[in-house]
């Protein structure tokens, strides 16, 4: 009965945030277009629009190749693994002792790796220039994430989410590696999300995108599997955020119904203030050149390593 | 006996290398496959003694003395937990590559320069492991070099091959006198040169650290660390390709075994400064390598430079268990070691896996610049398709091999602030950066490879004219794959087998690894971390199916093909892809100043002048600037004064010899 509780629970946090990625695309949009004195679409144009490319012919480019067809498919795989593996409104969910949060970055690091690949497939100058600086920023974004993951983990004595929430929740406090960590890894969510100073999410046609030029060969049900990838990292990135820096009111393994709904409010709660705080963010900052892009990732790099650092002097920081 | 039965395969090995020059010389046309056939059939019976050895306990142990080689000391070998593993590294791919070889074997011009060799390279490698004391080891080890020399000087007619011949054979015997004196003080003038008594003899202190710099630079040549790698991008690539995938994916492991041999389990107790040189070199090596990897053009040289890498990150995981081993943490130590071994039995699949793709390109397209190709996924799919397995593995992807090696290396790292020696605290979370800095480079420098080799357009007719390879070599590489996969998602098993290894090497073994229930690996403890590659292949698995399902089912499948998009102006040319060097820019740019003083100058003429702009690279290699250019001019400079000596007359002659004679009798005399 408890296996197949946990069980639930597992695929219920697993559909919740294939569910709920879309709309914090939605309400992020919104909520920009309301800064920026729109009107703004509608909170469930993601959703549309989803449903109106999975409904559209595929147009495949006359070379591409049986990887282009999969990779889609692949990307979305890896990420939504990764996205059902960070507790989200739940802590100690039941297969959470499959990956730790190293193997969670490698699988988004798979992801990347087919996107990139994608993007070369058609031979086209807009996909290679998209991939290869994807790859660039992924080389310094990785390390700093690996870094941030120590920082973490050194304060909590473990690598497993579920383990490392519970910590904070009973035993954080405020601590200066936190503090470094936090800001470290905002700065990695903003990069591997293609959010503004690194990228815009809102653009075609420039020299200057990332992401979008990887998939600009996409069309049909593959865009929007990539999209909805796209936004499933968006929200596994805010939840994991939360997860670690302010865990309150996730639920334990043996809370009842009560403290799962009560997890679940408190999670949406959680994704609607970072996926603002984002946004505001995002509208106060000009998007930087590709070259400047390495040092602000780099400070992320240097942020994660000096926590570390400080851990290893000594494990009161 | 499994080590009777290896000792007699390597000496059918030897045989089968003195039949083949016959079988050449008459001009028989089944010598390739029975050369390749026969060394497939000694590899394998060498690689089921080690694991037997290695599974079956010490009951398939054991020790041999023969009464040959020299007159006092005979021929000690020995097989214990170590050498089965190491010997189960190198038999694996000694298996696949001669499986491999018995179809690319086919294309070689000259079988003559390469048949005989290539079994002699075999048995060398499988005697170095097995040797038990330091003459049988030094013979053998020089037998190894010797014989890659021979394989690397197979196409001599390239000007640039016989360079990477005189480079390596300069290194190889460099490496081999830093061996010959690290056992010379080892044995200490007794002469105890079998490992039993090295073992039991005690040694100081500051003569092991005397061994390991010079075990450093003796094996850490032949494995290719930074700064010792230069030969090793000159010489892999310049073999046949199968012989490539044995130098970087065995050879160098063999290097790695001389290494943890000496330095765990003969040279003493380790001092903590150890681990420092260790981990300094090894993540010099991890992140110089790839580096130098991401920018290289020739597709073979790109995967030499990889091996340099990932040497680099065995070296890392080594470095931590020297650290470890010296505090007692015996569990720590044996997770490090472990990893580190796992990793290079990982390498060995995974480089192999590519060198075979990268031989499979040379045959079917007759190109390695990966700037004249592109597009082979049409032409060549099951080669893209287990080259693309191969760069997963090597960039460390879940649920490959190469990830869970270096997730173990990344735990360990995570023990180390219990450590009490404060510069050992600071450098092992600067390594881990390195670490994560080199995997995440390596990925890039992957998708580059695959990218430009396999993907896109072709670049020139050879490409455009690819044509895949046959079943032999294709099936060899489905096997590397198969082992990949096995050990990213079932690596329980394989770090059990490694438990009486880092039982010998550090006294202490990592916990053993559930089969139940949940296939997961556990580096100390569950709270603290543990991962389950076959959970996560198997959610990877079911997403995308479901995905596929559900989308085909309730959504279209509708498919058009169409010319590419590109915004609406694509260009026929294949000239307008992104090419490999452009693809690299972005990283030259970032680390290029730094690692390689790079620069990069424009001249533009004037507006009117009908003069070509011109963009020039530097990139210069600072090693090779640093170290070997004033050490070429030192030798050089020392020949030419040493040159009077040539002319001198017979008095002199007799005269130097004489004061050569009393004073080593005076030294002597004073030592005694």
């Amino acid at each position: 009965m408890g296996l197949i509780l946990a069980i639930l629970v597992q695929g219920l946090q697993m559909v919740l945030v294939l569910a709920l990625a879309p709309g914090l695309v939605g309400f992020t949009r919104k909520v920009k277009a309301r800064l920026l004195r729109r009107r703004g679409p509608s909170i469930l144009q993601p959703y549309r629009d989803l449903l109106r490319l999975v409904r559209k012919e595929a147009v495949l480019a006359d070379n591409a190749s049986w990887l282009f067809r999969n990779a889609p498919y692949l990307i979305f795989a890896t990420t939504w693994v990764a996205a059902a593996l960070v507790p989200t409104f739940a802590a100690g969910l039941h297969f959470s002792w499959a990956a730790d949060l190293i193997a969670i970055t490698a699988l988004l690091g798979s992801a990347r790796f087919f996107l990139a690949l994608a993007g070369m497939d058609i031979g086209t100058a807009f996909g290679g220039i998209g991939s290869s600086r994807e790859m660039l920023f992924a080389t310094l974004a990785e390390p700093a994430m690996i870094m941030i993951v120590f920082t973490v983990a050194l304060v909590a004595g473990s690598t497993q989410l579920s383990t490392v929430a519970e910590f904070m929740v009973d035993h954080g406090t405020l601590r200066v590696s936190l503090g470094l960590a936090l800001i470290g890894l905002i700065i990695v969510a903003l990069t591997e999300n293609a959010r503004v100073p690194v990228d815009n999410p809102a653009t075609h046609l420039e020299l200057t995108m990332v992401h979008e030029a990887m998939v600009l060969e996409y069309s049909g049900r593959h865009l929007a599997v990539i999209e909805l990838a796209a936004a499933l990292k968006l929200l596994l990135y805010i939840s994991l955020i939360a997860c670690i820096f302010t865990p309150w009111g996730i639920a334990r393994q043996d809370d009842g119904l009560l403290g799962m709904t009560l997890g679940v409010v408190t999670w949406v709660g959680k994704l609607a203030v970072g996926g603002f705080l984002m946004v505001v963010f995002e509208t106060a900052i000009a998007k930087m050149r590709v070259f400047r892009v390495p040092e602000f990732v780099g400070g992320a790099l240097m942020l994660g390593f000096l926590g570390t650092l400080l851990l290893f002097v000594s494990r009161s920081f | 006996m499994p080590i009777v039965a290896a000792l007699l395969s390597i000496a059918g090995l030897a045989g089968v290398a003195v039949a083949a020059p016959i079988l050449v010389a008459r001009r028989v046309n089944w010598a390739t496959p029975a050369v390749y056939g026969a060394s497939l059939a000694f590899a394998a019976v060498l690689l089921l003694s080690g694991l037997l050895a290695l599974l079956g306990g010490s009951a398939f142990q054991g020790n041999v003395h023969l009464p040959i080689g020299l007159p006092w000391i005979g021929a000690h070998f020995a097989l214990d937990p170590l050498g089965a593993a190491f010997l189960v590294i190198v038999d694996f791919g000694a298996v696949v590559a001669s499986f491999y070889a018995i179809g690319y074997g086919a294309h070689e011009e000259e079988p003559g320069r390469v048949l005989p060799f290539y079994p002699a390279f075999l048995a060398g490698m499988n005697l170095v492991v097995l040797s038990a004391d330091a003459f049988g080891f030094l013979v053998a080890w020089e037998f190894m070099s010797l014989s890659s020399w021979a394989l690397v000087m197979a196409h001599h007619h390239d000007a640039e091959n016989r360079r990477a011949g005189y480079v390596y054979l300069l290194m190889a015997s460099f490496g081999t006198l830093m061996l010959l004196l690290a056992f010379g003080l080892l044995a200490g003038p007794d002469g105890g040169y079998a490992f039993a008594s090295i073992r039991a003899a005690g040694h100081a202190p500051w003569l092991s650290g005397l061994v390991l710099v010079l075990m450093l630079l003796g094996a850490g040549s032949k494995a290719g660390l930074v700064p010792l790698h230069v030969w090793l991008p000159l010489a892999h690539p310049a073999a046949p390709s199968h012989v490539s995938a044995l130098m970087s994916g065995v050879m160098t492991k063999v290097a790695v075994y001389g290494f943890i041999r000496v330095v765990f389990d003969l040279a003493g107790e380790p001092a903590w400064w150890w681990a420092v040189v260790v981990l300094i070199l090894g993540a010099g090596s991890a992140v110089l390598g790839v580096l130098h990897a991401v920018l290289q053009r020739d597709l073979k040289r790109l995967l030499a430079y990889s091996t340099v890498e990932n040497v680099g990150i065995v070296f890392i995981g080594l470095g931590l268990g020297l650290a470890f081993k010296t505090n007692d943490m015996a569990g720590a130590a044996a997770l490090a070691v472990t990893a580190a071994i796992f990793h290079a039995f990982n390498h060995s699949l995974f480089k192999s896996l590519l060198f075979f793709g990268a031989g499979n390109v040379l045959t079917g397209a007759g190109e390695r610049d990966i700037e004249k190709l592109g597009g082979l996924v049409h032409r060549m799919p099951e080669t893209a398709y287990l080259f693309l397995g191969g760069c997963l593995a090597i960039s460390a992807l879940p649920p490959l091999n190469g990830f869970v090696s270096e997730w173990l290396i990344l735990q360990a790292i995570l023990i180390s602030p219990d450590l009490p020696q404060w510069a050992l605290r600071f450098l092992i979370p600067a390594s881990g950066a390195m670490l994560a800095l080199a995997a995440a480079l390596a990925a890039a420098c992957f998708v580059r490879a695959f990218g430009i080799t396999f993907l896109s357009r072709p670049r020139s007719p050879a490409a455009e004219t690819a044509r895949e390879v046959g079943r032999w070599q294709i099936r060899a590489m489905y096997a590397l794959l198969a082992v990949c996969l096995v050990a990213g998602i079932f690596p329980g098993p394989f770090l059990d087998a490694l438990s009486p290894v880092s039982q010998m090497l550090v006294g202490g073994a990592m916990p053993k690894q559930p089969l139940l229930p949940h296939l997961a690996i556990i580096p100390i403890s569950e709270s603290r971390s543990s991962y389950s590659g076959f959970l996560v292949f198997f959610f990877i698995l079911m997403a995308n199916w479901a995905a596929i399902r559900v989308i085909h089912n309730f959504a279209s499948r509708a498919v058009r093909r169409a010319p590419p998009w590109d915004c609406g102006f694509p260009d026929a040319s294949p000239a307008t892809q992104y090419t490999a060097d452009s693809f690299a820019q972005p990283v030259r740019r970032v680390f290029g100043p730094i690692a390689f003083r790079a620069k990069v100058s424009q001249t533009m003429p004037p507006p009117g002048d009908l003069a070509p702009a011109r963009l020039t690279l530097s990139l210069r290699d600072l090693i090779w600037e640093f170290i070997y250019e004033p050490l070429e001019g030192a030798v050089l400079y020392a020949a030419e004064r040493l040159n009077v000596l040539q002319f001198l007359t017979i008095r002199s002659y007799l005269s130097l010899v004489f004061a050569a004679l009393v004073l080593l009798l005076v030294l002597v005399a004073t030592w005694a």
